[in-house]
């Protein structure tokens, strides 16, 4: 059959499934737009930056475990994705973005609005194509796809030249891809997986350190039996959240800079971690040299260059993590660790981490603590980046996979509300809070046009301190409060919300957060709410830079300084 | 591990910006490449690299496997503590006058060299080997002044009847 460039990408799309594109056309990428009427199956959703284009393409990835997939025009529209792409590949999150090119023949030529987006996306994307060969395109959209979602799933750039979205070749549906170079391992080596349960049997004090790959791989069922069995207390990383219950006995929350104390102190004491789908992140394990110093390590994960990347490993197993868990399983056998647990319990008990002091004034922790109760925990919470992540993370409890949705790797600013849009057109019955700070909201606010345009019923809650606050945090602690380019003007932004059609809430007196909660929860559509919160509130507990995971600061009792000593 | 040179034999997908990834991971890790030398395998459209880094094992273990990453890679091994055939080339321009060329003559014979171009004031010389034997004949013409130098960079091979491009799956790590 005889088709275009535009319409053999739009047929590969409808064959992958897909349902939505986040995007933005211009010239060169007009052609592809031109067909997409001719395929009512793809709803396009026109976001105002393409940087939002790939978040929210993050967001519904994240949100339904499905490609996201996000357009964008040559030159600008290309370079405005690059956040995006680098948020995805560095949080492993699958997508497929498709950039417009200018015609072949001025490839090279310094064209208008031609950029080399695949030289710049080389080291952030999990592969890149530039087609120059039309009936290579089918082909092309399929290896991405396919890359894109197996093995550690990432991003995939392709880059298509206008006259190739232009010109009519034959086309046949792609078969199966098969690619030499490419044949991600799923299984774990039994042999290893045999010694890993031989360490894991024997340990007196083993540590579950669960992260993202669980919750990729759908594997929380598979983690929740190996902890359950051998009584092991689970910890996560900051993306692994949601993958293990919260609310289990046997759930230490998560750890790392801001982490819990307890998670903190769980893995300096252990004797065994069990790492499973996770990266040993240096905001996870703060100063590596000082971490987990009494344990022996397994590493699961499907990435074999993640092992021994940043520290000693004595059992790696590659593979899928669920695909490596159910063996497992079969070589556990049940056991108690009472005291280890008891030990973990006093932990818990002398340094609860989240409890919240008493305050006539608005505390942020206290803001999210009432949206967790007005939605009986069952929300999907997407953050922006900085103080208000972390206490989203921390005052919200979160038992089911994908209800934590936030930018880790790269800490993005203002990936909180693109982010929101993706998630809310993947799981449109899902409730899908926005937990934002001011400086955050502020990089993308210009998404409250796409959230009205869809009418998606977000419901935005702004943390309003008038700082840049984590970096803030960092001047007051580690830069005797200079407060250099921190202190941060903002709008009124429930007008700026009224501007867009979008009903909002100005908060300023404690009694009042949780009737806003209540009034934008019973609100049908999006709701904006403006928290004027404690403007210098900081994050705890705090491990500082280059110390080791217990040496942390905790929420000082009183008005006392515990930095610097 | 002290830091050694380790000979990395890389089957790449013979397409466009191959070359372009490998070198830009290695300069995204901060890994300094010593040699790296590309041409045809035995199959048509595969792409041989031997690549020369200097690094502790654990590090070059770990470029070994960012290497084997790349979507286009097909295998990668460090095949550094294999017995190996390691050759290089150079071509070398000397400076040669009736009264030198004689005496030139006889080094390059005595390393097993060619001379492929001859001038009034100048000689070209032709040397394969591996890098010290290159290494001694270039101190060795520095006293008749080297005017240009041209090096290949080590290309490798394993003895024996075994061979790098077997078929097979990707090694994935060398733990398991």
């Amino acid at each position: 059959m005889k088709m275009t460039g535009g319409q053999i990408i739009c047929d590969c799309l409808v064959k992958e499934g897909v349902e939505v594109i986040f995007g933005i056309l211009g010239g060169a990428i007009l052609p592809l737009y031109d067909t997409l009427p001719q395929f009512p199956q793809l709803h396009h959703v026109l976001v105002r930056h393409e940087q939002c284009a790939a978040h929210a393409a993050e967001g519904y990835a994240r949100a339904t475990g499905r490609v996201g997939v996000c357009f964008a025009t040559s030159g600008p529209g290309a370079t405005n994705l690059v956040t995006g792409i680098a948020n995805a590949h560095l949080d492993s999150s699958p997508m497929v973005a498709i950039t417009g090119q200018v015609a072949r023949r001025f490839i090279g030529k310094d064209a208008f609005q031609e950029v080399d987006i695949t030289g710049i996306t080389l080291p952030i994307t999990k592969h890149n194509y530039l087609v120059r060969d039309t009936a290579q395109l089918g082909k092309v959209v399929k290896e991405a796809f396919y890359i894109a979602r197996t093995g550690r799933p990432g991003p995939v750039l392709i880059d298509v030249p206008k006259d190739v979205f232009q010109e009519q070749v034959e086309y046949h549906t792609p078969g199966k891809v098969d690619l030499r170079s490419y044949k991600p391992r799923r299984e774990g080596n039994m042999a290893q997986i045999r010694k890993a349960a031989n360490l894991i049997n024997q340990a007196q004090k083993p540590v579950i350190l669960a992260g993202r790959g669980v919750i990729i791989s759908g594997a929380s069922e598979e983690l929740k039996t190996l902890a359950e069995t051998a009584q092991i207390p689970v910890v996560t990383t900051l993306l692994g959240i949601g993958g293990f219950p919260e609310s289990h006995v046997l759930s230490y929350r998560w750890l790392g800079m801001h982490g819990m104390a307890y998670a903190n102190m769980a893995i300096n004491g252990a004797d065994l971690i069990i790492a499973i789908g996770m990266r040993f992140d240096d905001r996870a394990t703060a100063e590596v040299a000082s971490f987990a110093p009494h344990a022996k390590i397994i590493h699961i994960d499907i990435d074999p260059a993640e092992i021994g990347k940043n520290v000693r490993v004595d059992v790696p197993i590659v593979g899928d993590v669920k695909a490596v868990l159910t063996p497992l399983l079969k070589l556990i056998t049940p056991t108690q660790h009472m005291d280890w647990l008891k030990q973990l319990d006093v932990w818990r008990r002398e340094h609860p981490s989240t409890d919240i002091r008493e305050s006539s004034s608005i505390l942020p922790q206290y803001v999210v603590r009432s949206i967790y109760e007005a939605t009986e925990g069952d929300a999907t919470i997407v953050t922006g980046v900085g103080q208000n992540q972390m206490w989203a993370a921390q005052h919200y409890i979160y038992n089911k996979p994908n209800t934590f949705i936030s930018s880790g790797g790269l800490g993005t600013m203002g990936f909180g509300l693109p982010a929101s849009v993706g998630v809310k057109m993947g799981r449109p019955d899902a409730t899908v809070w926005c937990i934002d700070g001011d400086g955050s909201f502020q990089m993308t606010l210009h998404e409250l046009a796409t959230i009205q345009q869809e009418r998606l019923a977000v419901k935005i809650a702004i943390m309003n301190n008038g700082f840049l606050g984590m970096v803030r945090q960092w001047q007051e602690l580690f830069h005797d409060k200079r407060y250099v380019a921190t202190p941060l003007w903002g709008p009124d932004f429930v007008k700026l919300a009224e501007a867009y059609g979008i009903p909002g809430i100005k908060v300023r007196h404690k009694d009042e957060v949780v009737p806003a909660i209540q009034k934008a929860m019973a609100h049908d559509g999006p709701f904006l709410i403006d928290f004027g919160v404690e403007p210098e509130e900081n994050v705890y507990p705090m491990v500082p830079p280059g110390a080791s995971l217990v040496e942390l600061l905790e929420a000082p009792k009183k008005e006392e300084v515990v930095w610097p000593r | 591990m002290a830091p050694m040179k380790h000979t990395l034999v890389a089957l790449v997908e013979d397409k466009p910006g191959v070359l372009n990834r490998v070198a830009n991971l290695f300069r995204r890790r901060g890994f300094n490449i010593d040699s790296i030398t590309v041409g045809h395998s035995e199959k048509p459209d595969i792409s041989r690299m031997t690549i020369v880094v200097d690094g502790s094992g654990a590090s070059v273990e770990q470029v070994r496997k960012q290497l084997d990453k790349l979507i286009e890679t097909v295998k990668v091994q460090d095949i550094t503590s294999e017995s190996i055939v390691v050759r290089e080339m150079a071509l070398i321009k000397v400076k040669a006058t009736s009264a030198t060329r004689s005496e030139i003559m006889q080094i390059v014979d005595i390393f097993r060299a060619n001379i492929v171009d001859v001038s009034m004031e100048s000689l070209i010389i032709e040397v394969t080997g591996d890098e010290e034997k290159l290494d001694s004949l270039l101190n060795l013409l520095r006293t008749f002044e080297i005017k240009e130098v041209v090096r290949t960079g080590r290309i490798a091979m394993t003895r024996g009847s075994t061979t790098t491009s077997e078929p097979g799956r990707k090694p994935i790590s060398a733990e398991d």
